[in-house]
């Protein structure tokens, strides 16, 4: 007769060490932050980023702004990412859960060769450039960000759109083994976001990989996320899977949140109050009194031909 | 178990612990002022803080009253005082963050903004219903009012957390709805209990006869 041992214990019911690491350092951390908070002291409220790697072969761009940058600190831990959780710092406490490498992101949709491309060739696609531009969150708040990356209309290359294409969706990773707040219904996960493609192929839009010259730190969406200057930062997808070329413009996750709130366009515009509050002025962070803020978040002459003939209020 | 009955001396040893107590958020603001400790985005998180704890004072001097009626610690209704003015004094330095770090004290920009933001104007008027409520806190304007005129004026601090309630949700995403609902349950909870006790007092239904309690044994 043949007697069956017992199993051992499930592979499934291991802890993954790196969870259990993570599970630690996340403990800690709030215990830190959670004294620290409640003493006031400063120094030990933030856990201090890790820098990541340099980036090889950066070069400088044309595009790039004539601002003091924000410091590094600062962007990497204050934000919104909410699939890190609802708070300005949940990015910067949690987003260290996030594996950003392998990597890929899949193409899809109105295109002739639907494919899946790995993060690491995609950094191969072309130059590195640095990008100092301004960041115009529409809560009311501003930074200048030194972001590393290269023009959308690189996929474009790579990819063959076809005529039917008007469109391109952008979605976010949603996995709550990494992601711990996609599990609440804060928002419709996954994180959507999209543009008008003549947006997205106008050369101030970038994919970025990193931040003062090193790779993307995880609290700002690594390993690859798009930046579109001049509108709210919201419409700048963080860790991007998927990239779809569509017909239609697509309802993205802000517009199910907010419609009266949060337009498809979203561009940084002064004369366009949102729904509670006034966006003709912003705190760029490190600064106590506000300052006027500017059309197009600044870029105006750049790409308010985009909109010739469009009222902004309605398309806002 | 806290004394029902507090003589001169205990109670000021309460209200000075009480007062120091209440103090403490100031003076960690304060420290953080000074060692940088404020975050990325100081104004908001000074917005932030100096928003709840005048939220925090509003339901503290909210809940003496039911407070004492449960516990029959009446010793507390000299407390009372003290919670809203610091109420005041923490919705005095919101207001101050307001209209310092948002709007440079500019008159034209202040008025623009409370008129035209739900969540402005209702925080403006809460500030405001508080202002008279600070200023007839003297025992003196009690006497020149009259008990009944001073407390029928006091009760307007109903209205404020009202205000205040209002104020938070509008504030906020709709996405992070946790803590206006949290404040403002404790808030309804508050007042649910002035109005239960009101109806229970003066309800319009006959009040119980009184039944003598039954003794067993003599004391």
């Amino acid at each position: 007769m043949l007697i069956r041992r017992p199993a051992d214990i499930l592979p499934s019911e291991i802890t993954d060490p790196a969870l259990y690491a993570g599970r630690r350092r996340f403990i800690q951390a709030a215990a830190a932050g959670t004294i620290a908070g409640a003493l006031g002291l400063p120094a030990l409220a933030a856990p201090a980023a890790a820098r990541g790697e340099k980036l090889p072969g950066v070069r400088p761009s044309q595009w790039t702004l004539d601002e003091k940058p924000t410091p590094y600190e600062t962007i990497v831990s204050y934000g919104n990412f909410y699939e890190f959780g609802p708070d300005k710092d949940s990015p910067g406490k949690n987003a260290y859960r996030l594996r950003p490498r392998p990597w890929s992101v899949l193409v899809e949709g109105e295109v002739k060769k639907p494919q899946r491309f790995d993060i690491e060739d995609i950094l191969k696609w072309a130059p590195l450039e640095e990008r100092t531009y301004r960041m115009r969150c529409v809560e009311g708040w501003s930074m200048v960000v030194p972001w590393v990356g290269f023009p959308f209309s690189e996929l474009m290359k790579r990819v063959e759109v076809t005529g039917n294409a008007k469109y391109v969706e952008f979605w976010s990773l949603a996995d709550p083994e990494q992601m711990p707040y996609v599990r609440l219904p804060l928002l419709d996960w996954p994180y959507m976001e999209g543009l008008r493609l003549d947006e997205a192929m106008h050369p101030l839009t970038i994919f970025a990989v990193g931040l003062y010259g090193e790779v993307l730190p995880k609290p700002n969406g690594a390993p690859l996320r798009l930046v579109v200057p001049w509108k709210y930062g919201f419409k700048g997808a963080k860790s991007i899977v998927r990239i779809r070329f569509v017909r239609e413009m697509p309802r993205t996750t802000w517009m199910k949140a907010g419609p009266d709130e949060y337009g498809f366009y979203s561009n940084v515009n002064p004369d366009v109050p949102h729904r509670r509050w006034s966006q003709s002025h912003e705190r760029r962070l490190g600064e106590f009194l506000k300052r006027k803020t500017l059309p197009f978040n600044g870029y105006a002459e750049q790409v308010a031909q985009l909109y010739a003939g469009m009222d902004l209020r309605k398309f806002f | 178990m806290l004394p029902r009955t507090l003589n001169d001396r205990q109670l000021t040893a309460v209200k000075t612990v009480l007062f120091l107590a209440a103090l403490l958020p100031a003076l960690q603001l304060a420290w953080a002022i000074a060692f940088d400790g404020l975050g990325p985005n100081p104004v908001e998180t000074l917005q932030r803080k100096t928003g709840t704890w005048t939220f925090n004072f509003l339901l503290l001097t909210l809940t003496v009253t039911p407070l004492r009626s449960i516990s029959g610690m009446h010793w507390l209704i000299r407390l009372r005082r003290m919670l809203g003015l610091y109420a005041f004094f923490y919705g005095t330095l919101h207001f101050l963050t307001f209209i310092g770090f948002d709007h440079a004290f500019d008159i034209n920009d202040i008025a623009k903004d409370v008129v035209k933001r739900p969540f402005a104007t209702v925080g403006f008027v809460a500030w405001t219903l508080m202002l008279p409520l600070a200023l007839t806190s003297t025992n003196a304007a009690i006497r020149r009012l009259g008990g009944k005129r001073w407390q029928t004026l006091h009760r307007s601090v109903y209205a404020v957390g009202i205000l205040a309630a209002f104020h938070y949700f509008w504030l906020v995403k709709a996405t992070a709805l946790l803590w206006p609902i949290l404040y403002a349950t404790l808030l309804a909870l508050l007042l649910g209990w002035r109005a239960q006790d009101r109806i229970r007092r003066y309800g319009p239904w006959p009040a119980l006869p009184k039944v003598q309690t039954i003794r067993f044994f003599r004391k």
